[in-house]
């Protein structure tokens, strides 16, 4: 999916604008902690997380991820945005909880590697 | 790349904001040198893992990296604390980070764990209320 289609699908606020518009998403890695992600997310192109500071964009960027999805309503602040657009990295914020987010997601056929 | 390229940084403490951003230039820096995408992951895991643990654990400290035509040395040091069991500070799951450092998404103790993982070398030499120095090979 691309990241236009994914944020339609979620109802989504898409806070960048500097990211690949044509990268198709094919899977994805939904967490809180970092740390699991550093450790278990492979070849993950999509974040989902309810966490919210700049190191969850610099956990991104390591993991070579294209977008991150903000859940339950929660917004990223300026510098953050800021930090994304420089790493084109796509900044999304959903209201659905991290649930919904990740089902809806699969049922649209986007899956998870790692573990 | 036929000379060696070296870089050094400082690594602030208590400054959370700005953590990873040694490991972010050198990422740049390994994908304009053309180096190969699975192994500027794995530099980048490894190094970004050890640089959260010198701001969260170490007071902070420094990275010198080395980057050479087959390789990168990273050397990442403290003078924190130190590493008091390091053969306890391997294991998964181990970890001494407050809830405030869990607040912000780490301390899982996977770590060093996940450092051992993705170097092709890691050797730890750390000394406690001395500090503790990580490095970290990845061969290209
Ligand atoms: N640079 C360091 N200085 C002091 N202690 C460290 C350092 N790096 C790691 N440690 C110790 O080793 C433990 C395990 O590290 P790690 O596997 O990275 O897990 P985490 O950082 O999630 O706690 C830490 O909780 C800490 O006690
Ligand atoms: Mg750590």
């Amino acid at each position: 999916m691309k990241i236009s289609e994914i944020a339609t699908l979620l109802n989504a606020e898409l806070y960048t604008v500097n990211h690949d518009t044509m990268t198709d998403i094919k899977s994805a890695c939904s967490a809180d902690l970092m740390s699991d992600v550093m450790a278990f997310s492979k070849e993950n192109a999509l974040l989902l997380t309810g966490l919210i500071n700049p190191q969850v964009i610099r956990t991104a960027e390591m993991m070579d991820m294209k977008a991150i999805i903000f859940v339950r309503g929660k917004k990223p602040q300026e510098a953050m945005i800021e930090l994304a657009e420089e790493k084109r990295i796509a900044l999304m914020s959903t209201h659905y909880p991290l649930f919904e987010a990740s089902g809806r997601l699969y049922q649209s056929g986007i899956r998870g590697h790692g573990f | 790349m036929g000379q060696m390229i070296i870089r050094d940084f400082d690594i602030p403490a208590n400054d959370f904001s700005v953590a990873g951003e040694a490991s972010s230039t050198v990422r740049k820096l390994l994908s304009q040198l053309g180096v190969a995408p699975d192994r500027i992951k794995r530099t980048a895991i490894a190094m970004y893992e050890a640089e959260i643990n010198a701001v969260i654990h170490g007071r902070g400290g420094k990275a010198h990296v080395e980057i050479s035509g087959d390789k990168i040395i990273i050397e990442i040091s403290d003078e924190g604390p130190g590493i008091e069991d390091l053969e306890l500070a391997m294991q998964e799951g181990y970890s001494t980070a407050t809830d405030s450092i869990r607040e912000m998404g780490f301390g899982a103790g996977m770590g060093l764990p996940n450092i051992k993982k993705h170097a092709d070398e890691l050797v730890i030499k750390s000394e406690k209320d001395k500090g503790t120095v990580v490095t970290i090979t990845v061969n290209f």
